[in-house]
């Protein structure tokens, strides 16, 4: 268990940019993410903790030792690969000792590692088979069984669950969390998926083109989005954009068209946006902040759109100029159709003001 | 404490010089001084020797070479060129016309024809040569049978000069057409001519406008390939007896000691090869041919007709009769007793003794034992350079990845003759490369000779394997704490090895059955198999003769078998 720092590290390629100025302190066995969309830099800030590359700036450190441009089999960092990386000529168990065997641990010390490490990940059974012969879901275990087993300070898991289908991932993800926290291993994860960096995660970094968008644990992403990026890349939002017509203490109102003003409170733990009468603000609803009937922040509309999923029912609906996405959790009310009107209100604490 | 500091200042240093972006620099130079020491160096000695002849320097030699006076070298360039040209022609269409047959028709017979039209593959050049003339010669077995049976004064045809050649060339290539043609046509999408009919094309429109743009590529790829080998022929031509031509003029100017000539032929045979190796690989860097599709299965075209259905099986019986009858009449020699075969069709009387002779005669199994023995020192040497190659290739980036794929693939471009006269050229005087030795005359030489002959052989095949290994295979063995040595020893190693395998055996047989280079540098007490052949025929040792050239032939047969199985079918892509 390691802590990682990186201090403020840029990689270019060439000329093409790689990442820029990433600054990070991932504590002693936080589960910590990395989320972005594809290009972001995910992989080559990951690769570089790994060793694969060399940042073209800045440092990096596991717990105080300076790790920059050491090679990457000396760092004792245990890695789980995008497409596994499996070593096709050997069985699983030959797979999950090779790093025991690269530490020269005697034969009997490696097979009850090995064996250990497979009923870890439920593959007692399948000591003798080749990797060829196991389905997504097994290679992807012993490839995070031959990570763990080598006991490492860091695990850096690069996508680990893009290949499999939908049912696998959702089991996989429950499995990766629970070794993880099992063994309090200090783990760097990476992934597009917002609903995985969610759930597993204790904090997120969210990147865009290179650059760090926000730092934060999965409510703060959630509830208190850095910018217009982060907002909508998580979760669903509608942003808006209005005018400030009053002030009053931490509460404000904003016009966005004559049919549908708002009114919000400034969240005193965050850094204030800097808010005049008169001036332009940028702010998100999350779609579940909308109710229906009446209340604070009453809004008229017409629905154009209806979507039922089961666990709720999604409007889309037209107020003023702007078109609102609104779920309604499924209580057996109601549903209305394409044309009428809806009234909905939305809580003050449900209007969350971009800072940017 | 003390050898602590030192060890981690070492440690220290060590690193600082392998993540310098210049550390592969020193790891690649290697290869380059290999290359220059067998491969350039040669060539510019023998550039040099017909620049500086014994008359002084000049480009006098040129001059005479191009001479209007005596043309000699001028017709053999000419008839080289001609004959080139008619090869890659019969080659075309022997090869295009097999491919369609086999991959567009089902017929009786399809399927053992499909596996038979490989046969040339498994003929070691010397030995096809040889049997042809048995079988079709002045004296061959097949005139004298048409002879006897129709009753006829003298033979009623007979292979002979430049058709011979030919005969033997379209025998020997048109495989590199029907290798590319049929993976092109398999790659055909069978609706993109179904597309064309429902849209209303008739049969000959299709051919025009779908099928033949589409061989193009392929076409294009093996018609340079079949010049280029047509151009370095030289067993065929001799045993033909057609002496003008660049091959045949380079040996003879040598056995007659005009060596100056004998380089300038060479390095302008040299320089057609060559020029021929880098439109190919700029014709195959700008369209890439290669068999897109897969597992698209080929619709064959049932015969209806019973007319068609019997044409069709005696034509394939016809096919399998000239595809066997080289070996089959090697079979039947290497039973025959030397010296009793005179003026009947076939042999009269028959033997074992020449294969119990093979390996337990000191004098016949000498030549088999010294083939072995050469042909394993240039495939280690092979192996170490070709798998280095391929990684530093593959897997590392440097300026002048071009440089070094295109030096490799020279020796395979160069006619053997040259690289013969190159080999001489440079090592008849000590050099560096050499560590000072005269290598001429010595065990040593045609070792070398094999070695850069096959030096892309094993490179070709590992860099195959290598290209499909994906590289973050060898990041996890890094990740899991392993050195580059042991990732290399314990992954890449593993995982190419069919492909190190596959272009070793290849290189073995290929060693084994070397005769074009042999002939000119082999010395007496070194003499391998292909010459020993060769000295056989000349002595009227028939049966001796065959039986070496079936031994030969089975070696091949097993090592194309096995590179098959190693490469799931696609040993085409190795040789
Ligand atoms: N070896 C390289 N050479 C040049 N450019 C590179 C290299 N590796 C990555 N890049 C570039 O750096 C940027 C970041 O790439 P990276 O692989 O880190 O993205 P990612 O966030 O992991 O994306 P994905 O989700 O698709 O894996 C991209 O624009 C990519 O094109
Ligand atoms: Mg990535």
């Amino acid at each position: 268990m390691k802590s990682v720092r990186l201090d403020n590290v840029s990689k270019m390629f060439g000329t093409a940019k790689g990442v820029e100025n990433v600054a990070i302190d991932v504590k002693p066995g936080e589960f910590f993410t990395f989320l972005g969309p594809s290009g972001c830099g995910k992989t080559t800030t990951l690769r570089m903790i790994a060793g694969f590359y060399y940042p073209t700036k800045g440092k990096i450190f596991f717990d105080n030792r300076d790790v920059t441009t050491l090679q990457p089999n000396k760092r004792n960092i245990g890695m789980v690969f995008q497409n596994y990386a499996l070593f096709p000529h050997m069985t699983v168990f030959e797979n999950i000792a090779f790093g025991l065997e690269v530490r020269k641990l005697s034969k009997a010390v490696i097979k009850e590692k090995v064996e250990r490490a497979q009923k870890l990940v439920h593959l007692d059974k399948y000591g003798n088979r080749k990797i060829n012969e196991l389905s997504g879901g097994q290679q992807q275990r012993v490839a995070l069984a031959r990570a763990l087993v080598i006991e490492p300070d860091i695990l850096l898991l690069d996508e680990p669950l893009s290949n499999l289908d939908a049912k696998l991932r959702e089991e996989t993800r429950l499995e990766i969390k629970r070794l993880q926290v099992e063994l309090g291993v200090t783990t760097i994860y990476v992934t597009h998926d917002q609903t995985e960096a969610m759930t597993m995660s204790d904090r997120i970094m969210v990147m865009k083109e290179g650059v760090v968008q926000q730092i934060g644990s999965p409510q703060e992403i959630y509830n208190k989005p850095a910018n217009h990026f982060v907002a909508s890349f998580i979760g669903e939002a509608n942003m808006l954009e209005g005018e400030v017509i009053e002030i009053s203490g931490s509460t404000v109102k904003v016009k966005v068209d004559s049919d549908l003003q708002v009114e919000g409170v400034l969240d005193p733990s965050a850094d204030k946006p800097k808010l005049e009468v008169g001036k332009k603000v940028k702010l998100s609803i999350r779609p579940e902040a909308i109710f229906e009937g009446q209340g604070q922040n009453q809004l008229h509309g017409t629905i154009q759109l209806v979507e039922f999923t089961g666990v709720s029912i999604n409007y889309l609906v037209k107020v003023g100029s702007a078109t609102l996405k609104v779920m309604i959790i499924n209580k057996g009310n109601q549903i209305l159709n394409r044309g009428d009107s809806i009234s909905l209100y939305v809580p003050e604490k449900g209007v969350y003001f971009i800072n940017e | 404490m003390n050898t602590n500091q030192t060890a981690s200042q070492q440690e220290s240093w060590w690193s600082r010089l392998t993540q310098s972006k210049y550390f592969i620099y020193i790891l690649i130079s290697p290869l380059f001084l290999v290359l220059l020491a067998y491969v350039i160096y040669p060539f510019y000695q023998t550039f040099i020797q017909s620049v500086v002849g014994t008359e002084g320097a000049g480009i006098g030699n040129y001059k005479r070479f191009f001479s209007l006076e005596s043309t000699a070298n001028l017709e053999a360039l000419w008839t080289s060129i001609y004959i080139s040209v008619i090869s890659v022609i019969t080659c075309a269409i022997v090869g295009v016309t097999m491919a369609f047959l086999i991959e567009r028709y089902e017929f009786p017979g399809r399927k053992i024809l499909s596996i038979l039209v490989l046969v040339p593959m498994a003929l070691p050049p010397l030995v096809g040569v040889l049997s042809f003339t048995f079988l079709y010669g002045e004296s061959g077995i097949i005139p004298r049978s048409l002879q006897a049976l129709f009753n006829l004064e003298s033979v009623p045809f007979s292979l002979k000069g430049i058709t011979g050649v030919i005969v033997v060339h379209t025998f020997t290539m048109y495989t590199y057409f029907y290798l590319t043609a049929s993976a092109a046509i398999k790659g055909l999408d069978p609706s993109l001519e179904e597309a064309a009919t429902s849209l209303g094309s008739g049969r000959i429109r299709i051919w025009i406008k779908v099928i033949l743009p589409m061989l193009t590529p392929a076409m294009v790829a093996s018609s340079l390939l079949v010049f280029m080998i047509a151009m370095a022929s030289y067993t065929a031509p001799l045993m033909f007896g057609v002496e003008r031509t660049m091959t045949m003029q380079i040996y003879l100017s040598r056995t007659n000691g005009n060596l100056d000539m004998a380089a300038t032929q060479s390095t302008i045979l040299s320089i057609v090869s060559i020029s021929f190796l880098i439109l190919m690989r700029w014709y195959q860097g700008r369209r890439n041919f290669q068999n897109q599709s897969k597992g698209i299965s080929v619709h064959r075209t049932e015969l209806r007709t019973p007319f068609m259905k019997y044409l069709s099986m005696f034509l394939s019986f016809i096919g399998v009769i000239i595809l066997m009858l080289p070996i089959l009449v090697l079979v039947l020699i290497s039973f025959s007793v030397d010296g009793e075969w005179t003026i009947q069709i076939i042999p009269p009387a028959y033997t074992f003794d020449h294969y119990i002779a093979l390996f337990t005669d000191e004098r016949t199994w000498r030549p088999i034992w010294n083939s072995l023995q050469m042909s394993f020192v240039a495939t280690i040497g092979n192996i170490l350079f070709g798998v280095a190659a391929a990684y530093a290739m593959i897997r590392t980036r440097f300026k002048g990845k071009a440089l070094l794929d295109i030096l490799i693939m020279i020796p395979w471009a160069l006619p053997g003759t040259v690289v013969a006269v190159n080999l001489i050229a440079a090592f008849s005087e000590p050099s560096v490369f050499s560590f000072n030795q005269v290598l001429i005359g010595t065990f040593w030489i045609l070792p070398l000779a094999y070695f850069v002959r096959h030096l892309p052989l094993i490179f070709r095949s590992t860099s195959a394997a290598l290209m499909q290994m994906d590289q973050s295979v060898e990041e996890a063995a890094r990740s899991l704490g392993a050195n580059w040595w042991y990732t290399f020893r314990r992954v890449v190693v593993p995982m190419a090895f069919s492909g190190i395998l596959a272009g070793t055996l290849l290189a073995m047989v290929q060693g084994l059955g070397e005769f074009v280079a042999s002939i000119l540098i082999y010395s007496t007490s070194t003499m391998p198999l292909s010459v020993a052949i060769f000295q056989k025929m000349y002595a009227f040792q028939f049966g001796t003769a065959c039986a070496y050239g079936v031994l030969q032939i089975l070696l091949i047969i097993f090592v194309l078998f096995i590179s098959q199985k190693l490469t799931n079918g696609k040993a085409g892509a190795v040789i």
